[in-house]
């Protein structure tokens, strides 16, 4: 403010109450229309037009392309929840949603906190040295198509000529030989959120030493003085300053595991042994797009979304509940 | 146990230091010895996926963990040609490179209006954004489907660039929002004081400025639509308009008959690798990005 006034005799403030009665010159009409008409346009036809005829769908009984479509009320929904399959793929998505993002984030954090804070010195905290090279190699797995990450390790773990099988062999484990991992029903959903994980972790772990680095040198120094080792000044003093950050990767991650599709059509694309891993969105892609069924399906799409949001609404539940005890303890110490 | 010895160095002061370091050290070397451990994990399977594509089928089957007897470019040649890579290829960076372009402009116009305008409405654009960024697009893709449809841009690849537009913008707005309300609005001013309209101060000066926020964003984006794959499985199901994503789904599956192993693993190098030497270049600055976007 001061640089214009100095700079225009005549002072700012006068002038921007006549910039606000300045008349609508073209130049300005059209500056509005095409810099928020354009893409509001895109985005209201192509994004929120169709979330929004989901909800009308779902309680229609249109299926096929050309048969017309009857007013059902929530037909659908009680079908839905009488539909065993879809209550497995449900299942199978909660047990992602529980699972994947706690150990991405356990092993990110783990290894986040190694680059950050486990190099060798006297006194003062220090990062590991040549950690850069560990950071460059975890963060691969984010640059790789998710469906190539699934068709890699879809065949690391075919039975016979993969990977596994022959390291396995290698180091004396025979009893796995021609074991299809993600052919029985017992592996196949370990070993599907293995393959997440292993997708995810280079991401977080990245992010975490970013938001680790973010904190005040001095907290480090006052916990060492203080007699605090290197395990406990992670658990007590990091997790909890970079909480924020911990929310943020849990939201994210229980998204992409509440979805997870294109993992499992590249792991086991007909929903794994006895749907060990079918996934609401790939029972939702089946129902409408080889069985014509849209009505149905966009009910599963309108389940799928409650899912999600309940999970995020659970996390931030969860973070406030923890947050205040975690406050006191931090300051009492 | 660390605890414990900790607090007794601190007690004992003089041989404090010598033992501190030693500790240290110990720690070091486990925390080196469990990133090695993990790095590991990353690359061999990369490695391997690599070795197989010199391989021919028959090796692959026989010994998974032998070296190629002769190093084998006959499996990307028609991994390129017969697989029908090549051509999924050239449509992906058609799709992607359009779309980015895209999405970068009118995200970049749409955050600029809603940052640094305030009318009516503001905040309800602002928030329906936020809202199209957490619902899955799962529940939008049977009606998105017959949008395409009924404006004829169903399995064209048109079609498909501006849905990834439209599905990239919200994060697009959304993260240059707080780029263009962090630019000092005097520079704005100084430009309409010399006469420059609106149109002139945001391409010669408002998004010059907001280079650095463009640059990360487009990196993500970049990364997001080159991994799509329920939008184009979707939507674009004409075999000729296959972008890499689909194309090697379906080759994967055909493979299960066809049984060329070879030329999955050359399809999947010819996949990861351009994006993989990309990424050694630009690391730090990617880097940089995600530690921008984890302060947000």
């Amino acid at each position: 403010m001061t640089v214009t006034q100095d700079g225009v005799p005549g002072g700012g403030p006068k002038r921007s109450v006549a910039r606000r009665r300045r008349p609508l010159t073209f130049d300005r009409a059209s500056f509005m229309v095409v810099f928020l008409g354009l893409p509001l346009a895109v985005f209201v036809i192509f994004v929120v037009s169709p979330f929004v005829q989901a909800l009308y769908y779902s309680l229609t009984d249109w299926s096929g392309f050309s048969s017309g479509m009857n007013f059902v009320g929530f037909d659908n929904y009680v079908k839905l929840f009488h539909d065993d399959i879809f209550l497995k793929a449900v299942r199978n998505n909660i047990q992602l949603a529980i699972v994947v993002p706690f150990v991405t984030i356990v092993l990110a954090l783990t290894l986040a906190t190694l680059v950050t804070i486990g190099g060798s010195g006297t006194g003062t905290v220090r990062g590991l040295r040549n950690s850069g090279f560990y950071r460059i190699v975890s963060f691969f797995p984010y640059v790789i198509p998710a469906i190539v990450i699934g068709l890699i390790w879809a065949q690391v773990f075919t039975p016979g000529s993969g990977l596994l099988d022959a390291v396995l062999s290698k180091i004396g484990l025979h009893q796995f030989e021609n074991y299809a991992w993600l052919g029985d029903a017992r592996t196949a959903m370990p070993v599907s959120m293995f393959v997440m994980i292993w997708g995810f972790v280079g991401f977080y772990m990245v992010l975490f030493i970013a938001a680790i680095r973010g904190i005040d040198p001095e907290v480090f120094e006052a916990a060492r003085i203080d007699g605090a080792g290197r395990f406990r000044t992670a658990v007590f003093l990091t997790v909890p300053l970079i909480r924020d950050n911990v929310q943020t990767a849990y939201i994210y991650l229980g998204i992409a595991a509440l979805d997870a599709f294109v993992y499992m059509q590249a792991l086991n694309p007909g929903g794994g042994p006895q749907n060990s891993t079918l996934v609401m969105p790939q029972q939702l892609f089946t129902t409408a797009f080889t069985k014509g069924q849209f009505g149905y399906s966009t009910a599963m799409g309108v389940v799928l979304a409650t899912v999600t949001l309940l999970f995020a609404f659970l996390v931030f539940l969860v973070n406030a509940l923890t947050g205040g005890r975690e406050r006191k303890v931090k300051v009492r110490g | 146990m660390t605890t414990t010895a900790d607090r007794a160095e601190f007690v004992a002061g003089s041989r404090a230091p010598d033992k501190q370091a030693r500790e240290g050290k110990r720690v070091a070397t486990t925390a080196h010895i469990a990133l090695i451990l993990w790095s590991l994990l990353v690359i061999l399977p990369l490695l391997w996926t690599l070795l197989s594509s010199f391989k021919t089928t028959q090796e692959i089957l026989g010994n998974p963990l032998s070296l190629p007897g002769k190093v084998q470019f006959s499996n990307y040649a028609s991994a390129w040609t017969t697989a029908g890579i090549g051509r999924y290829f050239a449509n992906t960076v058609v799709v992607v490179g359009s779309a980015l372009v895209l999405v970068m402009i009118l995200g970049a116009m749409c955050a600029y209006v809603l940052a640094r305008f305030s009318f009516r409405g503001n905040r309800l654009i602002y928030y329906s954004m936020l809202a199209g960024l957490t619902f899955p697009v799962f529940l939008a893709i049977v009606p998105l489907f017959f949008v395409l449809k009924n404006l004829a841009l169903l399995n064209t690849l048109p079609g498909l660039i501006i849905t990834y537009v439209a599905f990239a913008l919200p994060f697009t707005v959304f993260f240059l929002h707080s780029f263009f309300k962090a630019l000092p609005g005097e520079v704005y001013e100084a430009a309409q004081i010399d006469g420059a309209g609106e149109w002139r101060s945001f391409f010669s000066v408002m998004l010059p400025m907001a280079r650095p926020g463009m640059a990360s964003v487009a990196i993500f984006n970049f990364l997001g639509l080159w991994n799509q794959f329920l939008l184009p499985v979707a939507l674009n199901t004409d075999s000729n308009n296959y972008v890499l994503s689909q194309g090697m789904a379906s080759f994967a599956s055909q493979a299960g008959y066809a049984v060329d192993f070879g030329a999955l693993f050359a399809a999947v190098v010819i996949t990861v690798a351009p994006v993989l030497v990309v990424y050694i270049i630009f690391q730090r600055q990617l880097q940089v990005s995600v530690a921008a976007g984890s302060v947000k």
